[in-house]
């Protein structure tokens, strides 16, 4: 073997052994992947034009809705995501007059969506978007119980080929080169959204709070919510008030359930044994329990049988003492009747003896 | 000729046998809805609800009460209570026929039932407690089916069979509680990936704990709750071995459930101790917990407890189907009533009629199919030719 091709063996056997390692390593101490593309939403630059929505609408080919796009009357009224609608502009009216945020799927950097698909139909790729495998789904639903932020829906309506449906982050169209930056992004007037590194969006953000000093309430939502997102929001006032909850928590949904799927190897390996044990211990019990029986009852019948010998025994000398004592009272009897035959046969005797002399 | 085919059309109408037909019907039609016109023509589910009360109470409640397959083989096969044999076919059967409607019902939930085997057999989603779900019932399903076959080998006459397979019954029945123990628990587990939308109150780390150890409660109470059902409709099927150790299946059941139902309001109290959940207890949502805990938690414990010292059979009756109640309770206020707690009122979910309809459609038929195996097959008496050999 040449030296080169055994020494590129070796690396190759050590690279096999050191990424499964390393993968290891850094599932266990995830830190979020923050090189990679987001969106910064600021909502101090949203007016509410709703020109968002409809480029959404158009690139991502979603049927034309009832309500027009220009109408704004809509903006009134709080609307979610649905089927044929990946994002919304809703408006809240604070103290300070109304806000307007856009809300669509936040592109998590660990999604609850890909946690809980029991066909892993939900994928987060390299380019940050979260994609949806409709060819595996069997429509369960449980990412939209899962998902923190309510965005995923479903078709309800259809009856053969119902999907799951939400924001792709435009990533197939990105993918394809059809689109250079998301649909949204791209055509906001105000540039109320920006795409780019994750880290250098964080960066951004703190920038215009030293720029604006009062402007904004000086923290970033989606850097941590939920294991941090993709698409973080600036705001000017309490995100609770836009919409946006503060009560999510920094942890990520696998970590959530991490502890209910480590039980599984426990209960599959202690369980048997355990149950077997109790088994093994029941059927023990019963076998000696068992033999206990056995040797009671073996001893009651030896005790019986010696019992029954005894008195066998006893009652045999008996029969035979009664019938010693009857052959002897026989005997006796016999020969107390010989006696008394040869005493009367003599009595005769002597009698006609001495009748004969008186008769000479 | 036409008499005869009047007679026998006459005897099959029996007030039991209109209700069931009729309920059929209803179900049969709301079945073709469902599989021309898709979810929305029949459910209210939208995209706040996606599970409404076919998964809360076909597959929740429906997993948790068929959960006496499981207690009852383990009493019986594991832990040695040899008296509680006679009870453990009629569990097993309906064990078995509750998890086979489990999974019907499935494939009214969810959106492309002909995918329901993709968990398993196309693409594994190792990190979903749902596929733990799927993985077990499809497993658990399969065990049930092995654990009831003898029945119908017995009646079949097939001895050959019958004898192989009754000399697997205790792997079966251990691997029936690893099984059971896996998802039982993870059906609750499912609801640990979404904290901020179950009310505080019934959200817990501890959920599949809670979910694991109900489950013993509402398997126990099902097999008494069943058992003085078919008593009153199936009495003539009941050999003398059946109807003796009755007594002693119900009021052994009676004290383990009681003991049970003690440790899981305790696991419960930990719970709320655990999160410091004190303070939600002065609101709507904690009078109604309050009532759950009380009212179907402690007071059947108690119950359970005081009918099984005085063998009270009509009390322990009562407390049986107190306690079913309160598994349903629970289920229903985890995956619907404390689900969305944050959420407006005109959003909450309320089923459709045609929901309730394939719910009651699917429990008919489960009445049904127990009601002919158990006249036909060697359910409630042992067959003549196998006495004694199990």
């Amino acid at each position: 073997m040449k030296r080169r091709s055994f020494l590129g063996l070796m690396g190759a056997a050590g690279a096999g052994l050191a990424v499964p390692a390393t993968a290891r390593a850094a599932a266990k101490d995830f830190r979020g992947y923050h090189d990679t593309p987001g969106v910064l939403f600021d909502g101090t630059r949203c007016i509410g034009c709703r020109k968002c929505e409809l480029a959404c609408n158009q690139v991502n080919n979603l049927p034309e809705p009832e309500v027009p796009f220009d109408n704004l009357e809509i903006l009134n009224t709080r609307r979610r995501t649905d089927s044929t609608t990946f994002t919304v502009v809703n408006k809240f009216d604070t103290p300070g007059g109304p806000v307007y945020r856009k809300n669509q799927c936040n592109h998590c950097l660990e999604p609850a969506c890909a946690s809980s698909c029991f066909v892993s139909a939900f994928q987060k790729q390299p380019d940050s978007a979260v994609d949806y495998d409709e060819t595996v789904c069997v429509g369960c639903r449980y990412c939209m119980i899962a998902c923190p932020f309510e965005i995923p829906t479903y078709e309800y309506h259809k009856a053969f080929t119902p999907r799951v449906m939400k924001c792709t982050l435009c990533g197939p169209q990105m993918r394809s080169g059809e689109l250079r930056l998301p649909g949204c992004v791209q055509v906001c007037p105000m540039e109320a959204m920006i795409y780019g590194p994750r880290n250098e969006l964080l960066t951004l953000a703190r920038r215009r709070f030293a720029a604006f000093p009062g402007r904004y309430v000086e923290s970033i939502y989606g850097e941590h919510e939920m294991g941090g997102t993709s698409w973080l929001y600036i705001s000017g006032t309490p995100f609770s008030q836009v919409g946006l909850r503060e009560d999510l928590g920094t942890k990520s949904a696998p970590e959530l359930t991490a502890g209910a799927l480590a039980a599984v190897p426990v209960v599959v390996g202690v369980w048997p044994v355990l149950l077997g044990g109790i088994y093994a211990i029941n059927k023990r019990k019963e076998k000696i329990a068992a033999q206990e029986q056995q040797q009671a009852v073996s001893a009651a019948l030896a005790k019986a049988k010696a019992e029954a010998k005894e008195n066998l025994d006893a009652s045999l000398a008996k029969a035979e003492e009664s019938a010693n004592r009857r052959v002897d009272n026989e005997v006796k009897k016999a020969v107390k009747e010989a006696l008394a035959k040869k005493e009367e046969e003599l009595k005769a005797a002597e009698a006609s003896a001495t009748d004969e002399e008186e008769g000479k | 000729m036409s008499t005869v085919t009047n007679d026998d059309f006459k005897s099959y109408l029996t007030p039991f046998n209109i209700v069931t037909g009729l309920i059929i019907i209803a179900g049969l039609i709301v079945t073709v809805i469902r599989f021309t016109g898709g979810l929305g023509a029949v459910t209210n589910l939208d995209d706040n609800y996606p599970w409404g009360i076919w998964i809360s109470f076909d597959l929740l409640c429906g997993v948790a009460l068929a959960a006496g397959g499981y207690t009852t083989a383990a009493a019986c096969y594991v832990f040695g209570f040899k008296k509680y044999h006679s009870a453990v076919r009629p569990a097993v059967l309906t064990a078995f026929l509750g998890y086979a409607l489990v999974v019907m019902a499935l494939h009214y939930d969810v959106g492309r039932p002909w995918r329901l085997p993709y968990p398993i057999f196309v693409q594994q989603g190792t990190t979903s407690l749902l596929f733990e779900v799927g993985l077990c019932v499809f497993l658990y399903l399969t065990v049930l089916f092995l654990e009831f076959l003898p029945t119908l080998f017995e009646w079949k006459g097939w001895r050959k069979l019958r004898d192989a397979l009754v000399k697997m019954t205790l792997v079966l029945v251990i691997f029936g509680v690893v099984l059971s123990t896996l998802h039982q628990s993870s059906l609750g587990a499912l609801y640990t990936i979404a904290p901020s939308k179950l009310h505080p109150l019934w959200y817990s780390a501890y959920l599949p704990v809670f979910f694991f150890v109900s489950s013993i409660a509402a398997g126990l109470s099902m097999v008494i709750f069943e058992g003085s059902l078919s008593h009153k409709y199936l009495h003539r099927m009941m050999d003398s071995e059946y109807n003796r150790n009755h007594d002693d299946v119900v009021l052994g059941f009676a004290k383990g459930c009681s003991w049970v139902l003690f440790g899981y309001f305790a696991l419960k109290m930990i719970g709320l101790t655990y999160d410091n959940n004190w303070s939600y207890l002065a609101s709507g949502f904690g009078a109604w917990f309050l009532v759950e805990m009380l009212c179907f938690v402690a007071l059947p414990a108690f119950l359970y407890a005081v009918g099984a010292r005085d063998k009270n059979f009509a009390l322990i009756k009562w407390t049986a189907i107190l306690t079913v109640l309160g598994i349903v309770v629970n289920r229903f206020n985890v995956s619907l009533v404390a689900f969305n707690y944050h959420l407006p009122s005109e959003d909450k979910y309320f089923p459709a009629m045609m929901e309730i309809i394939i719910s009651v459609f699917i429990v008919t038929v489960g009445v049904v199919v127990f009601r002919f195996v158990s006249t036909r097959m060697p359910v409630f008496f042992e067959h003549p030719e196998y006495k004694g050999q199990h």
